[in-house]
C-alpha cells in the first residue's frame, strides 16, 4: 500500500521555529539570527552594538559553538544575559536547541536577542530558529567572491554586514562587485559597511536595529 | 554534516506514518531532493542503514528522486536549470537570479504492508 506523505524533512524544525518565534512575540523580542563564516567578527558585532545601545534597550544573546564558552564569557563580562549552547558535532544550531535556552532567559525584560550561529556560511542557511531578521556578515579579507560561492546564505539574509573595513589598506576588496552580487540574489537585502575595530559605521547599524526594535513585533 | 539529524527527521515521519496506517512495516521511501537543499543522498543512505535497526523501516529502501534547481533572471526572465552550479543567466550573464524551485527536500510517499 503507498501511502502519500508530502512532508518537508525540515518541516519538524521549522514547526518548533515557529513555536520559538511565537515565545519571542509574546515578549515583544525583536531576535536577530547572526550568521557568518568563523572569524568575520560575529562577536565583535554583538559586543560593538551592545556597547552603543545598552541604555536604549534590553540586550540578550544565545551562544552557539562547537565547542568551548569563549563568546558566552566576553558576553557575560558585559553584564548581560548570555546562554552558550555547544553544538557538538553539528554544524549549525537548529530550533530544538533555542528553545530550552528561551526558557532560561528573562524575555520579559528583554528588546533585543541576539542568536550567534555556527561560524558557517552553508548549513545554517538550513535551519529557522524562531527569528525576525537573518543578518549575514561578511568581512574584507574573506574576499569579495563570497555571494557568488555561497549564493543560498546570501539569499537567506535580510541584512548583510561587511566587517573588517579597517583592513582595507591592506586588500583588495570589490565593494561594487560584492553588492551587485548581494543585491542580484537578495533585492531587499540591506548592506551596511562597518569596522568594529574602528567603530566606524556602527551608528548607522544599531540605527536600523533601533527603529526595527520600536517597531514592535507583534 | 548535518545529514543524520535530517535522517532522523525523515525516520520519525515516516515511522508516525506507517503507525498512523496501521502498518508493521515500511518497504519503501519515496525521497524527493532538490538541488539547493543541500541535502547529500549518500550520507542519507548510510545513516539510514544504521537509523532503521529494530523498527519498522529495517526492510525498506529509500527511492532518491533529485529535482534540479530552476532559476529566472530577473533581467532578462529567461528561465533555467544552472549549469556547474554556477548562479548566472545562460542567456545575459546576468548575476541577478531569482530561486524558483529546488530548495526543497521532502518525502512524497512511502509504501507499506
Amino acid at each position: 500500500m503507498k501511502i502519500e506523505v508530502l512532508k518537508d524533512i525540515t518541516s519538524a524544525n521549522d514547526a518548533i521555529a515557529d513555536r520559538n518565534r511565537g515565545t519571542l512575540d509574546k515578549h515583544n523580542v525583536l531576535t536577530l539570527n547572526v550568521m557568518s563564516s568563523p572569524g568575520a567578527g560575529k562577536t565583535s558585532l554583538i559586543l560593538n552594538t551592545i556597547d552603543r545601545l545598552r541604555n536604549e534597550l534590553n540586550l540578550a544573546v544565545i551562544e552557539g559553538d562547537v565547542a568551548s564558552k569563549i563568546d558566552a564569557d566576553k558576553i557575560d563580562s558585559q553584564g548581560i544575559p548570555v546562554i552558550q549552547i555547544n553544538t557538538g558535532a553539528s554544524c549549525s544550531l537548529e530550533a530544538q536547541m533555542i528553545t530550552p535556552a528561551l526558557n532560561r532567559l528573562p524575555l520579559e525584560n528583554i528588546d533585543l536577542l541576539f542568536i550567534e550561529n555556527v561560524g558557517n556560511l552553508i548549513c545554517p542557511a538550513e535551519f529557522a530558529l524562531g527569528e525576525h531578521k537573518k543578518v549575514v556578515i561578511a568581512s574584507t579579507p574573506e574576499g569579495d567572491d563570497k555571494p557568488t560561492k555561497y549564493p543560498l546564505m546570501f539569499t537567506e539574509a535580510d541584512t548583510v554586514v561587511i566587517n573588517k573595513l579597517d583592513l582595507l589598506p591592506y586588500l583588495e576588496f570589490d565593494f561594487a562587485g560584492f553588492r551587485k552580487a548581494v543585491e542580484g540574489l537578495n533585492p531587499k537585502v540591506k548592506i551596511f559597511e562597518v569596522s568594529c575595530k574602528t567603530g566606524a559605521g556602527i551608528d548607522a547599524w544599531c540605527s536600523w536595529i533601533s527603529a526595527e526594535a520600536k517597531r514592535g513585533r507583534v | 554534516m548535518h545529514e543524520f539529524a535530517i535522517t532522523q527527521s525523515i525516520l520519525n515521519i515516516v515511522l508516525d506514518e506507517a503507525k498512523a496506517a496501521q502498518a508493521s512495516k515500511i518497504t519503501k521511501i519515496n525521497l524527493v531532493i532538490g538541488e539547493l537543499s543541500g541535502v547529500v543522498s549518500d550520507s542519507v543512505q548510510f545513516y539510514f542503514d544504521f537509523l532503521k535497526k529494530d523498527n519498522a523501516a529495517e526492510g525498506a529502501t529509500i527511492d532518491f528522486k533529485q529535482v534540479p534547481a530552476e532559476f529566472r533572471c530577473r533581467d532578462c526572465s529567461t528561465s533555467f536549470n544552472p549549469k556547474d552550479s554556477l548562479w548566472i543567466c545562460p542567456d545575459c550573464q546576468s548575476s541577478s537570479i531569482e530561486v524558483i524551485s529546488g530548495r526543497n527536500c521532502y518525502i512524497e510517499s512511502i509504501e507499506v504492508e
